[in-house]
């Protein structure tokens, strides 16, 4: 069916849980009240993103109060989130919920912690070990969280279960600018496009905006026809939230031009793959 | 070289949103910067004037008795094209009662003496001001360790630490740095006629390239000698890095507990901002 996305390109406060709550449940209702569907916020948007030694003090657990404002917050428009998420065995994830009806419809932990050049994720974060699509009220959806998107696996695995809409939460820091664009917004935009147009899926990504100790996330979220087009992107480096009508004649469409899902082979790609696996003796 | 030609409508956006963001959400709305009449600080002045507006941001400059007197004049033709607040603090005082205590003190000594005697006096006017210091040492003087440690490396916030001077010329001449200061040989103007290039003993186009592809694309020797570069100059090059690094760091902290500074208690410093 056809609907209305916002993506919220948002700026959250270093380890600040109430601002940030207040602001995201300000968008929601702005969103809802302007006719959204789905609303979708950054990675870790309830906490921000360099948070180091923060990590636990930020963490929610699903039953905690903020957790289930949002779940109630779901009953008039659907919601994906980032944030920091605290399990029984004291682990802690970066992790996405999905939240439609005024009910959990969808977890995801984020599986590849980038720990190279400005990153430090898996010092602090311990990580998820599934993708899986869900059904929602506008089709069947996979989500992944920032560098999940740079494995072809997520979104292929994603796909091959059945999603047709990729939700992508990121907190993307800027750096290049020896380019036309921001080389960090160059690079996701060839991502998320060739994603959508080898998947036949469309794809919404949503960006963070803001500096964090001197390092800039460069927003730029956008909507990605499955045919691999841009359709709508958010202004670089500002805050904003952008409303993009989705046309699910545009994914049938697509799906009939370019049935490359539907030829795709799994039995072949399963085989090679346990071949390899059992070549490499893991 | 690529890397080293910067877009600089873009990188002056991501410079000004620095400086706007890290500025305001600490609660504070002003800035205070030495402005020697060189093209580092005025780039900041223009940056920063932009980003908060020129009546918040507070220029001092600090002229010691054997400064070329066209490096004040230079500092005022600065401050009038971004419409910055303008003051003259003379360092001479100071810097005389000080090594009249040690009259066979020598031009290093000296140097950094009025470098740290300016940081007192930025420092006292943050202060004064309810105002941030902003840094103004570029990337290519922070690798060689071309600086004074509490000196001139000392800021609250510096915009143009990710620059080379290379990117500093660029983005000068965009954003309307008046074109005499652009032009001028770089100096500490520690006496008369002193030039950074000759004192360093090559030019900053020199060791800008040398440097972007050492530390920015991580190439090694032998590729560096491949791309063209003298070996020895590569090598004096790593040692000046290496050699400087502690003026990069915090001062090393003896650990003796479960949680030291910065080593096993880290958080950002826009904790809670």
């Amino acid at each position: 069916m056809d609907f209305t996305a916002v993506l919220a390109q948002i700026q959250p406060k270093l380890g600040c849980l109430a601002d940030n709550l207040a602001l995201v449940e300000k968008e929601i209702l702005a969103a809802s009240a302007s006719g959204g569907d789905l609303i979708i916020f950054p990675e870790l948007a309830l906490t921000g993103y360099f948070l180091k030694d923060l990590v636990p003090e930020v963490a929610l657990r699903l039953d905690s109060p903020e957790i289930l404002r949002l779940v109630e917050l779901s009953r008039s428009i659907s919601i994906a989130i980032g944030f920091v998420e605290e399990t029984t065995d004291y682990h802690f994830y970066n992790s996405a919920l999905y939240l439609e009806d005024g009910a959990i419809r969808h977890l995801h932990r984020k599986v590849y912690l980038p720990t190279y050049g400005l990153f430090d994720e898996q010092r602090y974060l311990a990580h998820g070990t599934t993708f899986r699509a869900f059904d929602s009220k506008f089709g069947r959806f996979g989500m992944v969280i920032c560098e999940d998107m740079w494995h072809l696996s997520a979104s292929y695995i994603l796909a091959m279960d059945g999603a047709t809409t990729l939700l992508c939460l990121s907190s993307s820091p800027a750096r290049g600018i020896d380019g036309e664009t921001l080389g960090s917004a160059a690079a996701w935009q060839k991502l998320v496009s060739t994603t959508a147009l080898f998947l036949n899926c469309r794809v919404l990504y949503c960006n963070r905006v803001g500096f964090e100790d001197g390092v800039n996330f460069w927003g730029g979220s956008e909507y990605i026809a499955p045919s691999g087009e841009s359709v709508s992107r958010c202004k670089l480096l500002e805050p904003e939230a952008l409303s993009v009508r989705i046309d699910e004649g545009a994914l049938r469409r697509e799906r009939i031009f370019s049935p490359m899902i539907r030829d795709e082979n799994l039995f072949v790609t399963m085989q090679e793959l346990a071949r390899i696996t059992r070549e490499r003796g893991q | 070289m690529a890397g080293l030609v910067a877009n600089t409508e873009l990188l002056r956006k991501l410079l000004v949103g620095f400086v706007r963001d890290e500025v305001l959400k600490v609660g504070i709305t002003e800035v205070v910067l030495g402005l020697s009449g060189g093209i580092d600080s005025a780039l900041v002045a223009f940056i920063a004037a932009e980003a908060l507006g020129p009546d918040h941001v507070h220029a001092i400059c600090m002229p010691y008795k054997t400064s070329n007197p066209e490096s004040e004049a230079h500092a005022r033709l600065v401050a009038e094209a971004c419409g910055i607040n303008f003051s003259v603090v003379p360092i001479t005082a100071m810097v005389d009662a000080y090594f009249n205590l040690f009259p066979q003190a020598d031009n290093m000594r000296r140097g950094n003496k009025m470098a740290r005697e300016r940081m007192t006096i930025l420092f006292d006017h943050s202060a004064l001001l309810r105002a941030l210091v902003l840094g103004t040492s570029n990337k290519t003087e922070l690798l060689l360790g071309y600086g004074t440690l509490y000196g001139d490396m000392a800021s609250a916030l510096n915009p143009i630490g990710d620059l080379y001077k290379s990117h500093v010329w660029q983005l000068s001449a965009a954003m309307g740095v008046p074109s005499a200061v652009i032009e001028k040989k770089p100096s500490a103007d520690l006496w008369a006629g002193q030039t950074d290039e000759e004192e360093l003993g090559f030019t900053y186009r020199e060791v800008d390239e040398l440097l972007y592809r050492m530390v920015d694309l991580r190439l090694t020797r032998e590729e560096l000698v491949a791309a063209g570069f003298d070996g020895e100059f590569i090598d004096s090059i790593y040692q000046k890095i290496r050699n400087s690094h502690f003026k990069r760091r915090l001062p090393v902290i003896a650990k003796v507990s479960n949680r030291t500074i910065d080593r096993d208690f880290r958080y950002a410093r826009d904790w809670g901002k």
